[in-house]
């Protein structure tokens, strides 16, 4: 109807505005209606489906989309293809899993058989699976991994088979230590304090009984109290260190630490205790500085129990030798070296593997007696581990006993060319 | 048409390296599974790790089997030659540890918690660390192809017969003390033994990855432990 109007309308302006005469108007207002109803009457087809047009939009997805939210992920992911195959993964995940690479099969990255598992049973239900895993060396972290089917294109959307699989790793690490630390830390401590504790009971009783009256006996076994309940605060101190260590055992440490520094203040600050027992420290450093990535109060303690050590063993020896040096490959220094040196009747070689366990004790009685609590060297190790080192013992037969701690340097130190005889000795 | 020829060949030297991948994955599951059921004499875990042993096994022969039809149909030569060969050599290796943690699972069996003190369990413990580490590290290597790292596996094997050692001598002394710990302690002996034997099949697949990059096998002698006291505690 519209048309038919307009046209008329048009004829009628036509005529009145006197432009044209009658047949003129006319034709042009026909003309006006017929291209009315050819508009109207085109054929319009079917109108595009809105799913349709997402899934097309969604098959056009650039790489850059993905990347990008890939990388806005807050944890680690890693996107897969049916066959297993890294399509594409965020920061974290390459953080996470070292040298993950692209179009390579997870697998040569992440082997564990629960995620190969749970990735599987993801492609194969098309459903969101989860599972727990757990990693023991070189430290021990407990993950939590969601596989997850994602479905861009539409046969996938209807269909039995996802796109690709998304994976997304939660680390469970803190919480699964803490449990764990609190049971180790309860058990040692009970176990470990059940027969000092029993023998300073033993001895008040004795004090409130029999011996009551004699004062020689009194002052005797006060002493022994008095030592007993000395032990059992150093071994609560010793047992709250090393929880503290393996707490933290899987981050890594982000200060510097200058190890020449650290020494020099140790020697500063034990010299004298070791100069009563008729000990010298001696400090040998290659450089003037060796940087690397740690914790400070952690490296301190690490060397002082190191050096304690080998001033109570190694006594006989008369002196203990600290030797700083860097190693490297292909002349860059890779690896500050610090050896903890004594000269006393060293280690027998079927104890030396081991050392580092706790409460493991070469001969229990001499270390009760130089109050000893069996975790020097087991907080040790956890330091070196938390710090990515290693520690090498080595005992030759009469030739005391050698503690070698290897820590990375920091990557941003400049190499320093070795000092020469001015910094050597001690000072 | 010649460039989907080369990526399907590419895709079948990578499907190898996955499985071999995934064989190792499992391995170290069964070490870690044959020790904690140890430690905790857990028969069902140890029983659990027997069961999967076949799934090990089969995957070998699967590789076995695809390394040769690779070079039946596609001839090929260095570099892919060597890492067909190479896959194959670590794929018996990895059979072999699982084999080894299935024996130690076992064994927890047999000797049914005896002999549980904190010196032994402490020795196998830092022992099984060990070995679970080297395997980790050498199967790391494999992955990125890291013949440094693997070389550093090679070379550090002392400490883990050291170790062995110790806990040998260990054993020896609970026998003498009383006959009747002689049967559980000789499970025990073997189970540290077959520790060790793991230990050196990680240094094997170190020794493979060599080859497979270099092109030349590793001729020169293992450092042995017993004229050096000298013990790597990680």
């Amino acid at each position: 109807m519209v048309p038919l109007c307009r046209g008329l309308a048009l004829a009628l302006v036509l005529r009145i505005a006197g432009a044209v005469d009658w047949p003129y108007a006319l034709g042009a207002g026909l003309a006006l209606v017929a291209a009315g109803f050819v508009v109207r009457l085109r054929p319009r087809g079917k109108a595009p489906l809105e799913e349709t047009l997402l899934a097309r939009r969604a098959a056009r997805l650039t790489d850059l989309t993905v990347e990008g939210l890939m990388a806005a992920l807050p944890v680690p992911a890693v996107l897969l293809d049916p066959k297993l195959v890294v399509r594409t993964h965020n920061a974290t995940a390459a953080a996470l899993l070292p040298g993950l690479r692209r179009g390579e099969p997870l697998m040569l990255f992440l082997r564990a058989p629960e995620v190969v598992d749970v990735v599987r049973r993801a492609l194969a239900t098309n459903a969101h699976q989860v599972i727990d895993y757990q990693e023991r060396v070189p430290v021990a972290r407990w993950y939590s991994v969601d596989a997850v089917p994602v479905a861009v294109t539409s046969e996938a959307r209807d269909g039995e088979r996802p796109d690709y699989i998304l994976i997304v790793l939660r680390d469970l690490t803190e919480e699964r230590r803490l449990e764990r630390l609190r049971a180790d830390f309860v058990a040692n401590a009970s176990h470990e304090l059940r027969t000092p504790l029993a023998s300073v009971l033993g001895f008040i009783e004795t004090i409130q009984g029999p011996a009551r009256n004699d004062a020689a006996a009194r002052e005797r076994f006060l002493g022994i109290m008095l030592t007993q309940a000395r032990r059992m605060s150093r071994l609560i101190d010793d047992l709250l260190s090393l929880s503290r260590v393996e707490l933290n055992e899987h981050v890594r440490p982000t200060d510097t630490v200058d190890l020449v520094a650290l020494i020099a203040q140790l020697r500063d600050t034990l010299g004298p205790g070791a100069a009563e027992q008729g000990v010298t420290i001696e400090v040998n450093a290659a450089e003037p500085a060796l940087k690397v990535p740690g914790d400070q109060d952690e490296l301190f303690r690490l060397f002082e129990n190191l050096v304690q050590n080998a001033v109570k063993y190694g006594a006989e020896g008369k002196r203990v030798v600290v030797t700083l040096d860097s190693e490297g490959r292909d002349g860059r220094p890779t690896e500050a070296v610090v050896t903890v040196r004594d000269f006393g009747p060293g280690i027998p070689a079927e104890h030396l593997p081991r050392l580092t366990e706790r409460f493991y004790r070469v001969d229990v009685a001499s270390s009760r007696d130089k109050g000893g609590t069996g975790l020097g060297l087991a907080l040790v190790k956890h330091i070196v581990n938390r710090h990515r080192g290693k520690l090498a013992i080595a005992s030759p037969p009469g030739q005391g006993a050698s503690f070698t701690v290897r820590l990375e340097l920091a990557g941003a130190a400049e190499p320093v060319p070795p000092a020469g005889s001015e910094a050597r000795g001690a000072a | 048409m010649t460039e989907h020829t080369v990526s399907a060949y590419e895709n079948e030297l990578k499907g190898l390296a996955q499985r071999v991948a995934e064989m190792g994955g499992l391995a170290e599951k069964q070490i870690v599974g044959s020790i904690d059921a140890l430690i905790r004499n857990d028969h069902e875990l140890a029983q659990q790790v027997r069961a999967a042993d076949p799934q090990i096994d089969a995957l070998q022969r699967q590789i076995e089997e695809t390394g040769i039809l690779i070079i039946a149909k596609r001839q090929p030569m260095a570099v892919d030659l060597r890492e067909i060969v190479g896959a194959l050599r670590i794929a018996t290796d990895l059979e072999r540890i699982a084999d080894l943690a299935k024996s130690n699972a076992k064994r927890v069996l047999a000797i049914n918690g005896a002999q549980q003190l904190p010196k032994v369990t402490g020795g196998f413990d830092a022992m099984a660390r060990l070995a679970m580490e080297r395997v980790k590290q050498v199967l790391d290597a494999y992955a990125q192809r890291d013949v440094a790292a693997a070389l550093e596996v090679w070379g550090a094997d002392g400490d883990i017969d050291a170790l062995y050692n110790s806990l040998f001598r260990e054993l020896l002394t609970y026998m003498l003390e009383d006959p009747r710990n002689i049967g559980p302690c000789t499970h025990l002996l073997f189970c540290a033994k077959n520790l060790e034997r793991i230990g050196d099949h990680a240094t094997n697949i170190a020794e493979t990855i060599h080859y497979m990059v270099n092109g030349v096998a590793l001729v020169d002698e293992r450092p042995k432990l017993d004229t050096i006291s000298m013990v790597p505690v990680a």
